[in-house]
């Protein structure tokens, strides 16, 4: 296993006190919290300082990890601790830590124990002896789609974590592997909820649910805001000036024509209805207008735009003075 | 490859679901019915319609939210008119992140 710094990992000196490792912990919480974090892997980092501080807070336990730890850097691969560490402290026995330990590292767990004392949990009663039952967690997940994906449906292979108990009694982390059906017309920020599909209860109780939350893919020409799609489209300033018909690559992937209406200033949204994502209610489609200027290096770009500017009265800062 | 990969799970649009009663949203979210109800009092997720408790209906999305709640006030120590705060705040904050990328060139 790996040995890990967690005084790297909450940011402190070695000899720091108690109260700087509690204040660095708690603003490294809430930087990292997955559910205010927009970083792709807050959920590692939450953990990862979850447990740096499970151990360091506790005086007794931070005694043991300084003492094993001051010869090893961090990262060190094969690191295994003395026969005899753990001498003058009682960990070995799990059930010391109240943190749920199969979060944490194997390293953390190998020094501190953790999963054993979940399984006397596990074995103390089944279902239908009276003995305590309770449902499986819910395991909250996210999974990142294309917007295509929405269109049609897709379907999505997830790797999962879980802990099961195994026929010792101990809570071991399974993987598994899911295929999920995404289903057509699903939205941004919304929810795919997996029945029985989350970790397993204990004492027979029936499994969580699996929490799916999904998140679009930046997408090279779209942008959402819940059913609704943006696009924007660059318009000539004669387009724009005049009116114009112009074809315009619609998010099913089709082609549709366009009139741009006379007069239509920069940003103009275009809204075309229903043509959004799709599903029970659906999503309208809005072209912003971008008026795009020709570039001037063109001669003839150059004297049109001058005789615009010798012949045509119109300030458009009038409105400032 | 092995056997249990092959078969699909499909599952339901959560915000698409029929309303919640109070008694299956403390089941799905595994809070307390006190808990749920402090939640409300401090306008975290609102009842859809009914005037007493046991009429109280919820949109689903109502469990997503209560149960992010619920993870801010514990791992972050929080209590829950900051909780209720921080949630109101990072709303606003994904509605200006989504205004916002609309302006964002994409070249």
């Amino acid at each position: 296993m790996d040995y890990k710094d967690y005084y790297k990992i909450l940011g402190v000196e070695k000899g720091a006190t108690q109260d700087e490792i509690k204040r660095s912990y708690r603003k490294l919480a809430r930087k990292f919290h997955p559910d205010v974090s927009k970083e792709e892997d807050a959920e590692v980092k939450f953990k990862e300082v979850g447990e740096a501080y499970e151990v360091l807070k506790d005086p007794e336990k931070r005694e043991a990890y300084d003492q094993l730890g001051s010869n090893w850097k961090a990262g060190q691969e094969g690191f295994q601790p003395p026969p005899d560490w753990e001498q003058n402290f009682d960990f070995g026995g799990g059930g010391y830590t109240q943190g749920n330990a199969q979060d944490y590292s194997s390293f953390f767990e190998d020094l501190f124990g953790g999963g054993r004392a979940g399984g006397q949990y596990y074995q103390s009663g089944s279902a239908g002896q009276g003995g305590f039952q309770s449902r499986g967690e819910n395991v909250r997940a996210k999974v990142m789609i294309d917007l295509e994906d929405s269109f049609n449906g897709t379907t999505q292979s997830l790797n999962l974590q879980s802990p099961e108990v195994n026929e010792q009694g101990q809570v071991v982390n399974k993987q598994r592997t899911l295929n999920v059906k995404i289903p057509k017309g699903v939205k941004e920020g919304q929810t795919i909820r997996l029945a029985k599909q989350g970790n397993p209860g204990m004492g027979g109780g029936e499994r969580g649910d699996l929490l799916l939350e999904i998140g679009f893919k930046p997408h090279k020409l779209y942008t959402f805001d819940g059913k609704d799609i943006y696009l924007n489209v660059p318009v000539a300033p004669w387009e724009a000036t005049l009116g114009a018909k112009i074809d315009v690559p619609t998010p099913d992937g089709k082609k549709v024509g366009m009139k741009v209406p006379a007069d239509s200033q920069q940003g103009r949204k275009l809204r075309l209805k229903g043509k959004g994502l799709p599903g029970k209610n659906m999503g309208d489609f809005y072209v912003v207008l971008q008026v795009t200027l020709p570039p001037s290096s063109d001669p003839k770009v150059k004297a049109y735009n001058e005789k615009m500017r010798d012949e045509i009265d119109f300030n458009p800062r009038s409105y400032l003075f | 490859m092995n056997a249990k990969k092959v078969n699909i799970v499909s599952g339901y649009i959560l915000e698409e679901e029929s309303a919640l009663t109070l008694a299956e949203l403390c089941w799905t979210c595994q809070a307390p019915a006190e808990t749920m109800i402090r939640l409300i009092d401090h306008g975290v997720i609102m009842p859809l319609e009914g005037n007493n408790s046991r009429q109280w209906r919820f949109h689903r999305s109502s469990l997503v939210r209560a149960d992010k709640a619920l993870r801010l006030k514990r791992d972050l120590g929080v209590n829950l008119a900051g909780t209720a705060l921080a949630l109101e705040l990072l709303d606003e904050i994904d509605d200006l992140r989504k205004q916002l990328n609309h302006y964002i060139d994409r070249e």
